[in-house]
């Protein structure tokens, strides 16, 4: 009997016999479409494998990308990082946080600023790894910047879950997770300028999967049902990306619009529901956060529970935090790059003035941006 | 921030709350707080992100997808030459012959 192994999930997932496979499968059905159809990856690891394996090249002209707002780095406005760079800045604090965060720009500069200025500013591949820092240090305060989508909310919960059991005295959290359904339906949903381009631009859903493992594919059951959109949940790999495509265009060719998962492997319709226990036990809906670049998003944030208000950051220093809202650069359009209304090279600073090693907009700045994509993979395009 | 590669679980600690995973071949520890008690075993392949363990791969649906991809290849392959020997068939400098 034939058995998994690590390479069948390294090679065969991104053979490119396969992929060109696909790609001439896609290219047979999209023949019959009667009109062309743009497909929205909302996640910024599908933006990445996109760029990366050059996918957009294969796809026939009737197959457009656009790229939505699945980078939990772009997506973070600037006055939750100017509360980062106040926390960092506090006696006796060190503050945490993960991936490219601390490369972001605040008003007052980035996490990297704060640390050249003095500041205990710390990257962790974990957040785990808080607990140990916190135990080094007993005389500072270590605060958790939390960032992320539904994917890394559960690991802040099991975080502070294990602040409470081993009664942690000296970990904090500032917590800035958001969730995706509410803001895809904010992009179809709007009710400002955009609107007339947003329906006629979103398509179908390439639905982002790790999001998915755990709150399960039931979170995208409105968007076929009530929006007319199809939803294909796939995994990141590039032949992943290229059969979810295939099946939004078989969707499309057949007349349906339902709600599939490609990325069955590891994502089930219900999820990890030990993971969605602990995110339901310490974080409550806020009613609007603002995202950067979209505005705010009705119930698209979470904070911590009122119950646990003794380990949040934002009560715990609510006297020094700025509470201003700032708006973005204003010849960036990272906002229109995240609804999907406009492509990185649209931009005039793309690439000259905004580049990874000075980005001014959020989407160049992580790697998983559209703009970072772009830049890296621009031969690609 | 999202990674896909697939891990390979080697060990499990006492309490069940932590693993050694390879992951082509490099060893790393992983978190297992996000899943429920003995979901995961030694042997078990599973998907990491940020040091915790989300999800196991489904050995059976990853077999299954190797196998789609390994049908539609066979079945290029085969679309491949039935193209072939039409050209074949409709070689415009046949008839000059």
């Amino acid at each position: 009997m034939e058995t998994l192994e690590l390479k069948n999930l390294y090679d065969d997932f991104r053979d490119g016999e396969t992929i060109k496979a696909y790609a001439k499968i896609i290219a047979e059905d999209a023949a019959e479409l009667e009109r062309p159809i743009n497909i929205m990856e909302v996640c910024g690891g599908h933006t990445h494998t996109i760029m990366k394996f050059g996918l957009p090249q294969l796809m026939p002209e009737n197959i457009n990308f656009i790229h939505g707002p699945g980078c939990p780095v772009c997506i973070m406005p600037k006055e939750r990082i100017d509360h980062a760079y106040v926390l960092a800045m506090q006696p006796d604090v060190i503050l945490v946080t993960l991936g490219d965060m601390i490369k972001v720009p605040g008003s007052n500069g980035s996490l990297q600023d704060a640390r050249s200025k003095g500041a205990d500013v710390r990257f962790v591949y974990s957040p785990m790894e808080c607990l140990k820092i916190a135990e080094e240090n007993p005389d500072k305060t270590v605060i958790f910047f939390a960032i992320g989508f539904e994917t890394t909310t559960p690991m802040t919960a099991v975080l502070l879950d294990q602040v409470i059991k081993q009664k942690v005295p000296n970990i904090l959290f500032h917590i800035n997770h958001v969730t995706v359904p509410e803001v895809m339906k904010e992009l179809i949903d709007s009710r400002d300028i955009h609107v007339d381009s947003y329906n006629n631009k979103i398509d179908a859903f390439l639905g982002p999967s790790h999001v998915s493992v755990i709150s399960g594919a039931k979170i995208y059951e409105a968007f076929p049902r009530d929006y007319g959109r199809p939803v294909v949940v796939s995994g990141f790999e590039p032949v992943d990306v290229m059969e979810g495509i295939s099946m939004i265009v078989k969707q499309f060719v057949e007349k349906r619009c339902e709600l599939e998962v490609q990325y069955k492997r590891v994502v089930t319709y219900e999820g990890n529901l030990n993971s969605q226990k602990l995110m339901n036990t310490y974080f409550d809906k806020v009613s609007l956060f603002r995202w950067r670049g979209l505005g705010n998003v009705p119930d698209s944030g979470l904070k911590l529970k009122e119950a646990f208000a003794d380990y949040d950051a934002e009560v715990v220093y609510k006297d020094v935090l700025p509470i201003a809202e700032i708006e973005d650069h204003k010849l960036c359009i990272c906002g229109d790059i995240l609804r999907g209304m406009a492509k990185p090279p649209e931009c005039t600073i793309f690439g000259t003035a905004c580049k990874p090693t000075t980005p001014i907009g959020s989407c160049m700045v992580s790697s998983e941006g559209a703009c970072a994509a772009y830049y890296k993979y621009g031969n690609l395009i | 921030m999202c990674l896909s590669i697939p891990s390979k679980v080697v060990r499990i600690s006492e309490d069940k709350t932590m693993c050694t995973v390879d992951t082509m071949g490099v060893q790393r520890d992983a978190n297992l707080m996000m899943m429920d008690d003995d979901d995961v075993k030694v042997g078990d392949y599973v998907l990491l992100h940020i040091g915790f363990v989300m999800n196991k791969i489904d050995e059976e649906e990853a077999l299954a997808s190797i196998d789609t991809y390994k049908e539609i290849l066979e079945l290029m392959d085969e679309e491949q030459r039935r193209q072939t020997i039409l050209d074949d068939d409709n070689c415009a400098e046949r008839g000059s012959i």
